[in-house]
């Protein structure tokens, strides 16, 4: 590969998805209430390594949003702006905007430029504000006559009715129209505003402004007589009193808002208006508005420390008890990420197919070592003491090499957890559903080829459980529960493999309508099936996606899909279920797909690994249980089933040793829930072994999974127990493999 | 790659190619598909495969199949022994192993001296041919060895990829 510059994009593309993740993992995780100053930090510096990364490339277009997403993100870091549920949904939007724009770049995927320009406006909106703010005289022109006096004294004052639009909007348009004069917002009802305009301009400029938003027609425009100084305080005192009486809420809707009542306070009128925590934020606003050497950077608490000074704060017990709060969450928040920023500065980007070749590399030393110590084995251990010495020590760290070279392959479970919190918010936002999530283990390892097919399915089970398994708040009220729906996610080690559970409370599975449904596809019932077999059917293909089994427990679109892909990681689903407790998803999976346990097996010359996950036991059948069915090959009567023998020499054309399986030993394999006895001709022994891909440098060959290389250097390859069975109904034609 | 083929042609003959014998023929192939020679080791069989393929033996942690040349052609006595040779070929990034009786040399053949391909006369289809090199006294048949590893005769790669 020759050095181009595309190389370096790779590693940007890497880095910056990573980054935009990061940053949707913390804004995610971020209290808007009570920030944590190090998050917001964090989500800060993610932005900017985006920017810096972007315009280093040239990529114009993402560094711009960046550019007024770090501006915005600054002033809220500093504590010049307060954090707000708007900001992070903006922010949010922000970084989907981002991603998107990655990938145009990346993939050459179509960007939606008015989505672009929409956050942009939504971002520049948010920021707008704060630099007036600081100065004072943005604010509502009612509340401060003084600052208004001086800058638009001869304005002219026009109220518009706005008609019904979304808040994102009006806010926009308040941030427009607040380049050419003062604005001030109120909400008239649910999605109506007023905005009342103080400037310079004629009010042809203010309605073709408007005009982008919205239809002028809609609008009503009414020019009100200018003020003096008292006039406008009344005016602002009484505006103040019936709106608070009305019940608006000041700090519910508009960004304008909070800064509005952070000048009020500031005139120490004390309006009593204010909910304790908007009292807050509005505090925190005058205080950093007094900028008498508060340093912004201070944590939540001193700048909260700060709301003191105004009469109408909280009480003294009232600020210990909110900080005692706030340092609760922190601590919890210190203990359920212990290494956060740490760990970031601490790796290396390497390509995946380094990692493998070191892998191979590894493997090849371990067969070596293998041998050397096949060789020294047969050596007097009285003469050769110290040569017998080095080796079993070169053996102990030759395995302890190999554990360490597998484990950079291994990755955090977390990859995957990582990308749902957002996902579920959306979903139970969407749906109407209030849904708690919680993840358990995200620092378990499975292997990265793993972790990268498990995120389809394990979607898929998440977005069930949202969709089908918790009931809507009213529901869940009525069944004794809380209105949230709880969701757990969790993932652990348990022997050779990693179980991974997506649990939810909800209504669970509804036994009768799957029942119902199943023999509606024709599906053989029998009276009376345990419920772990009557869950299993929802597994079938076209169980699914023709109709939901029922409102509640449906969850069956795509399980068909999801089961197979798990079957073919080697994984297997399990479920439990109980009716109007909730419904558990578990699936087991083999920790990595290069590492094998297998039982290496020989027939004639030939020595073969059987799988030992389909492995159910060997024996040595006694004449007696060999039946001959005419024809059809032969059955051998295991405890009093027949189970089909598979004579892995004929299947092979291999010349055995044995043709009679009373001489030689039958193993019982199983899979997808059929048996069948392989008969060979005798087991060498169990060991781990390295899974190579025939197909890499051949093709595929039926009845063989893979290959893998002994210890004397020697290729052997993996029988494939699916087919094996598969084939042993077709034995009676003699032609299983073509 | 079907420009690779289509190219092969012009890329050989001004190239410099390996020479090996099969039975009593002189082939020549692009020394640059050569990845390395080998002596012949134990095989592992691959069940229920055409009799040209060996097996599949590890090459430094990779499987990789190998064929004999010799089965395939009919040209000589398949025996192994200590002088048996496999030539280690790497065609598009996929690594096979070829038994050949044995390699003579490598030279360089200038366009002028490769002759084109007759219709018959050979163990190899024409199909497979490049042409006929001649130095001095010497004919070396010389192998398209992409298009023949690469063809469905000898099965060694999946049809749905080429």
């Amino acid at each position: 590969m020759t050095i181009d510059i595309s190389q370096f994009f790779q590693v940007f593309f890497d880095e910056a998805e990573e980054l935009l993740a990061e940053m949707e993992r913390l804004l995610l995780a971020v209290d808007v209430d009570h920030p944590d100053p190090e998050d917001l930090n964090a989500v800060f510096r993610t932005a900017h390594s985006v920017k810096g990364g972007a315009s280093t490339f040239g990529i114009t277009d993402m560094t711009e949003v960046t550019h007024i997403l770090e501006t915005l993100l600054d002033r809220v870091r500093k504590g010049e702006m307060p954090l707000t549920a708007e900001h992070v949904d903006a922010f949010l939007a922000a970084k989907d905007i981002l991603k998107m724009q990655l990938d145009g770049h990346r993939h050459g995927s179509s960007v939606d430029q008015d989505a672009v320009g929409n956050v942009r406006m939504m971002l520049q909106s948010l920021a707008q504000d704060v630099p007036v703010t600081a100065m004072a005289p943005i604010a509502p022109s009612f509340h401060s006559n003084e600052a208004q006096a001086v800058d638009h004294s001869g304005g002219k004052r026009y109220r518009l009715e706005l008609p019904a639009m979304a808040h994102r909007e009006v806010q926009a348009l308040g941030a427009e129209l607040g380049l050419m004069g003062h604005v001030s917002i109120t909400p008239l009802d649910k999605d109506r505003n007023a905005m009342l305009v103080t400037t310079h301009e004629s009010l042809d400029d203010l309605i073709a402004i408007c005009s982008f938003v919205l239809n002028p027609d809609d609008m009503k425009v009414t020019e009100l007589p200018p003020l003096d100084d008292v006039q406008a305080k009344r005016e602002g005192d009484e505006r103040a009193k019936v709106e608070n009486a009305l019940g608006y809420g000041f700090f519910d809707s508009t960004e304008l808002q909070p800064q509005s009542a952070g000048a009020a306070a500031k005139d120490g009128e004390g309006y009593g208006f204010f909910q304790p925590l908007d009292e807050i934020r509005a505090n925190a606003e005058a205080s950093s508005e007094d900028a008498r050497g508060y340093g912004f950077f201070q944590p939540v608490e001193q700048i909260r420390a700060n709301a003191g000074i105004v009469d109408t704060g909280p009480t003294p017990q009232q600020i210990a008890e909110e900080e005692k709060k706030a340092a609760a969450k922190k601590e919890e928040k210190a203990h359920a990420v212990p290494h956060g920023a740490g760990a970031e500065s601490s790796s290396i980007r390497v390509s995946i197919e380094k990692v493998d070749q070191l892998i191979n590399l590894v493997g090849e030393l371990v067969i070596t070592q293998a041998m050397i110590e096949q060789r020294v084995g047969i050596l007097d251990p009285m003469k050769h003491e110290r040569l017998l010495n080095g080796v079993s020590q070169l053996t102990r760290n030759t395995r302890d090499l190999q554990e360490a070279v597998m484990s950079i392959r291994m990755m955090p479970m977390d990859f995957v957890f990582s990308r749902f919190p957002r996902m579920v918010r959306d979903l139970a936002a969407k749906l109407g559903k209030k849904v708690d999530f919680i993840t358990n283990g995200a620092a378990t390892e499975l292997d990265k080829g793993l972790i990268e097919r498990i995120v389809d399915p394990l979607t898929h089970l998440v977005r069930n459980s949202i969709d089908h398994g918790i009931e809507m708040p009213a529901v869940r009220r009525a069944a004794g529960k809380s209105d949230a729906g709880r969701l757990f996610l969790s993932a652990a080690h348990q022997g050779g493999n990693i179980i991974i559970e997506v649990s939810d409370d909800g209504g669970g599975l509804n036994r009768e309508k799957i029942l119902a449904k199943a023999e509606q596809n024709g599906v053989p019932l029998s009276e009376n099936m345990s419920d772990a077999d009557v869950w299993q059917l929802i597994f079938a293909p076209g169980f699914s996606t023709a109709e939901q089994v029922t409102d509640v427990s449906g969850r069956g679109v795509g399980m068909d899909v999801v089961k197979r892909n798990i079957s073919a990681m080697g994984g297997v689903v399990d479920i439990r279920s109980a009716r109007g407790f909730g419904t558990t998803i578990s699936i087991s999976l083999p920790l990595t797909l290069a590492i094998l346990d297998g039982m290496s097996i020989r027939v004639g010359e030939e020595v073969y690994i059987l799988p030992l996950g389909f492995v159910v036991e060997s024996l040595q059948p006694v004449p007696d249980d060999v039946k001959e069915i005419s024809g059809k090959g032969r059955v051998i009567k295991v405890r009093g089933e027949y189970l089909p023998l598979v004579p892995l020499y004929q299947m092979f054309d291999i010349t055995p040793r044995f043709t009679d399986p009373c001489q030689g030993i039958v193993v019982i394999i199983e899979t997808e829930g059929r048996k069948a006895c392989l008969f060979i001709d005798e087991l060498v022994g169990q060991q781990q072994v390295v899974v190579k891909n025939l197909e890499s440098n051949y093709r595929k060959v039926a009845g063989i999974s893979g290959a893998t290389i002994l210890g004397d250097g020697g290729v052997a390859l993996i029988l494939d127990v699916a087919a094996l069975i598969r084939s042993s109904r077709q034995l009676a034609d003699e032609q299983i493999f073509s | 790659m079907a420009d690779i083929l289509s190219n092969a042609a012009e890329e050989i003959a001004g190239h410099e190619y390996l020479a090996f014998t099969l039975g009593k023929e002189e082939c020549g192939i692009d020394i640059l598909k050569v990845q390395e020679i080998r002596g012949y080791e134990a095989v592992t069989r691959i069940a229920n495969a055409p009799e040209f393929i060996k097996g599949v033996i590890n090459l430094r942690g990779i499987i990789i199949p190998v064929v004999d040349m010799r089965i395939k052609f009919q040209l000589g006595e398949p025996v192994y022994d200590q002088f048996t040779v496999v030539i280690i070929l790497n065609i598009s990034g996929r690594v096979v192993g070829m038994v050949v009786d044995s390699v003579s040399d490598v030279t360089t053949l200038t366009p002028e001296q490769v002759k084109p391909a007759p219709e018959m006369g050979t163990a190899f289809s024409s199909e497979y041919m490049v042409g006929l090199g001649t130095i001095d006294e010497r004919m070396l048949i010389l192998v398209n060895i992409d298009k023949l590893m690469a063809s469905e005769e000898m099965g060694l790669m999946e049809q749905v990829a080429a």
